[in-house]
């Protein structure tokens, strides 16, 4: 037991004062050019530099002339800014025998994307709520076959494609293209969604079903509200994953349905007169324009998606 | 009238069997608790009544009609769960609504309803806040008001307290019996807290591995367990055990290490038998000191450890080799190392057969 005697014995024996005015005190002071800090941020520095110094050679570039370009100094600012090679790539650049430029397979690019992403998730995200919450007979192997199909090479499957699209008489126009992009979405985004699904508690879908709503009314009313930020995931996912396909855009469609991706291509492999390099990197930056939007617009909640899954609502 | 009951219900996940052909039937506006450790298939056999797991066999009857094989909206029965399971993106409000809006109950019905619910609980004031911004009282009560406004004829709880803590739980507990004072509706209550199934039950079930040990009011249950596992695990702190031999015969004793507890006043439920007993004693059975020198049986032990809880003292003894626990009010000077004269009524005490385990 704690004795009020002893305890005064064992105060009087310390030195208050000098104990307390000598040695560490306080907030530990931190200095600011410490090894770590140094190791630190040059490391970091010099990772961005590695991503950031292609893309300021390919603004840089875009904004000069050609006589300039010829100079050879692909570091050097340019001394008369033009934004001439910008118009020209959107609107005037020529493959094969349209010349007008990227804009039509901008559009392109655009209208296979939007019902793409729109039916990939539509679908997806039905199927992992199923497969989270209604464990119907055969969903284990429904998924396994599901998941071993995203570990398949897209090769295997090109050729197969193309005789069933042909078949259908969907073969080199967009709407088969779409098709294309929601199946090969269609393992990932339902792994993404049926993994989300299984986090949010089993109980608030047997109050669902008490309350008497049934497989549509949990998924709309109860759901689909909770998801949110697992759709914005898999938007960004699907928005940039389609927009810079190329494989799929160059064997399923025709010269006149082109994605944006294999037009660029062809502007900046053309063979035929001189080499516009200030025309190819505006049109390359203009092609990955659309992806990098998306992730400025979205990426704090692209991280908080994806970090939503592992916090409790 | 019965209003829910269950016959001869078994479920099994492959070879593994949940829940053993029970069968309990359950009176009108009684409060049934089903008590078990984790694990026991307690919730399991609450799901199965819901209609949220399809059961293997037998049947389930609610107010006289059979729902085996109803969806858990029509079996009339309301849920409270133990995470509240409140729908986060809708208000209070929004929670309370939701069955009924399913149900398409016409509008004016649905306000007048809420209204009356959220009167009954007090939670008027939380109508319009989300799940996120209530406190855990706050949530529950929401979650009981969701099965309270539907009407339902059976209320089926699922630990509805044990995310709350301890203060919480008991005026919870409090205003759910009290609720149940009121309006008088069936309830089936699940829950491993000891304390809860004494205090508010009617009947208590107490279930092990998927099977009923004990379907009986509290003070049976508490008093003559009828089995070994029910007497230890009902009691807190546990009964005493002593193991030994029965006599039996016209003055049966049981005697253990030398000593010898008659047991001629113990009312057995059959003639006593001779063979290897257990011998149990609850620890607030046991009197100390002078009030000891009345009681038929007696002994003197040695104090081990003392554990002080406020109201009552907790004290650890050995008796002739056998770890021995009682209970002592809590302003007692008793302190280790003491020899203390303690003594019980062996009629108050539970003697099981070693072998069965079962009660004589």
């Amino acid at each position: 037991m704690a004795d009020v005697q002893t305890l005064n014995t064992v105060a009087v024996g310390i030195d208050p004062v000098a104990d307390r005015l000598s040695g560490p005190q306080g907030a530990r002071p931190k200095r600011v050019l410490s090894r770590r800090n140094i190791f630190l941020y040059g490391t970091l520095i010099f990772v961005a530099a590695y991503y950031l110094v292609p893309l300021y050679v390919m603004i840089v570039t875009s904004l000069k002339g050609m006589p300039e370009i010829r100079l050879g100094n692909i570091f050097s600012p340019p001394v008369e800014i033009t934004f001439e090679p910008w118009v020209k790539a959107w609107a005037t650049a020529c493959t094969g025998l349209n010349c007008d430029g990227l804009s039509r397979g901008f559009w392109n690019s655009v209208r296979i994307t939007v019902p793409s992403v729109i039916f990939s998730i539509a679908v997806a995200s039905v199927n992992g709520y199923a497969l989270a919450n209604w464990r119907f007979k055969g969903a284990n192997t429904f998924f396994t076959i599901l998941i071993v199909g995203a570990f398949i090479p897209y090769q295997v499957m090109i050729y197969p494609i193309v005789i069933l699209l042909r078949e259908i008489g969907l073969y080199g126009t967009l709407w088969g293209l779409v098709i294309v992009h929601s199946i090969f979405g269609m393992p990932i985004l339902t792994l993404l969604f049926r993994n989300y699904f299984t986090s949010v508690p089993e109980e608030l879908f047997k109050a669902a079903r008490v309350d008497g709503a049934g497989f549509w009314a949990i998924y709309f009313k109860i759901m689909l509200p909770m998801a949110l930020p697992i759709f914005v995931v898999a938007i960004i996912l699907q928005i940039t994953g389609i927009w810079n396909d190329f494989l799929f855009g160059v064997i399923y469609t025709k010269p006149d349905t082109y994605p944006m991706t294999v037009q660029l291509n062809n502007i900046v492999n053309s063979v035929q007169g001189v080499k516009e390099y200030n025309v190819n990197m505006a049109a390359t930056i203009l092609t990955g324009l659309v992806p990098l939007l998306v992730y400025f617009v979205s990426g704090k909640l692209f991280v908080r998606g994806i970090a939503a899954g592992a916090v409790k609502g | 009238m019965t209003s829910v009951s269950i016959r001869d219900l078994s479920l099994k996940f492959g070879a593994l069997e949940v829940l053993k052909s029970l069968s309990i039937d359950i009176e009108d506006g009684e409060f049934l608790v089903l008590l078990g450790p984790s694990g026991c298939g307690k919730s399991t056999l609450l799901n199965c009544i819901a209609g949220l797991l399809d059961i293997s066999g037998g049947q389930i009857f609610i107010k006289g009609r059979n729902v085996t094989w109803e969806e858990p909206k029509d079996r009339g029965i309301g849920m409270v769960f133990q995470s509240y399971a409140l729908y986060p993106q809708m208000t209070v409000k929004g929670n309370l609504s939701f069955g009924l809006k399913t149900a398409r109950v016409p509008r004016d019905e649905i306000a007048r309803k809420v209204a009356r619910t959220a009167e009954v609980l007090q939670i008027e004031p939380l109508l319009d806040r989300k799940p996120s911004q209530l406190s855990g009282g706050q949530r529950q009560r929401v979650a009981i008001g969701r099965a309270l406004v539907r009407d339902v004829d059976v209320f089926l709880f699922d630990e509805p307290l044990s995310n709350l803590d301890a203060k919480l739980r008991a005026e919870l507990r409090v205003e759910i019996k009290r609720l149940h004072q009121k309006l008088r509706n069936t309830m089936i209550y699940v829950t491993h807290d000891q304390i809860e199934a004494l205090t508010l039950a009617d009947r208590i079930a107490v279930m092990r591995s998927g099977a009923i040990q004990q379907l009986d009011t509290p003070h049976e249950i508490y008093n003559r367990p009828v089995n070994l596992y029910v007497a230890g695990f009902m009691g807190s702190p546990g009964m005493n055990f002593i193991s030994g031999e029965i006599d039996g015969g016209d003055s049966p004793a049981f005697r253990f290490a030398g000593q010898s507890i008659d047991l001629s006043t113990y009312p057995a439920s059959a003639p006593i038998k001779s063979g290897p007993g257990i011998f149990g004693i609850r620890p607030e059975h046991i009197v100390s000191g002078d009030a000891a020198s009345v009681e038929p049986y007696q002994a003197t032990v040695e104090i081990d450890v003392v554990e002080p809880m406020g109201a009552d003292t907790l004290v650890w003894a050995m008796l002739d080799g056998s770890e021995f626990r009682f209970r002592v009010d809590g302003q007692t000077g008793m302190r280790v190392g003491d020899h203390v004269r303690i003594g019980f009524d062996p009629a108050r005490a539970s003697v099981f057969d070693t072998a069965t385990e079962l009660r004589l």
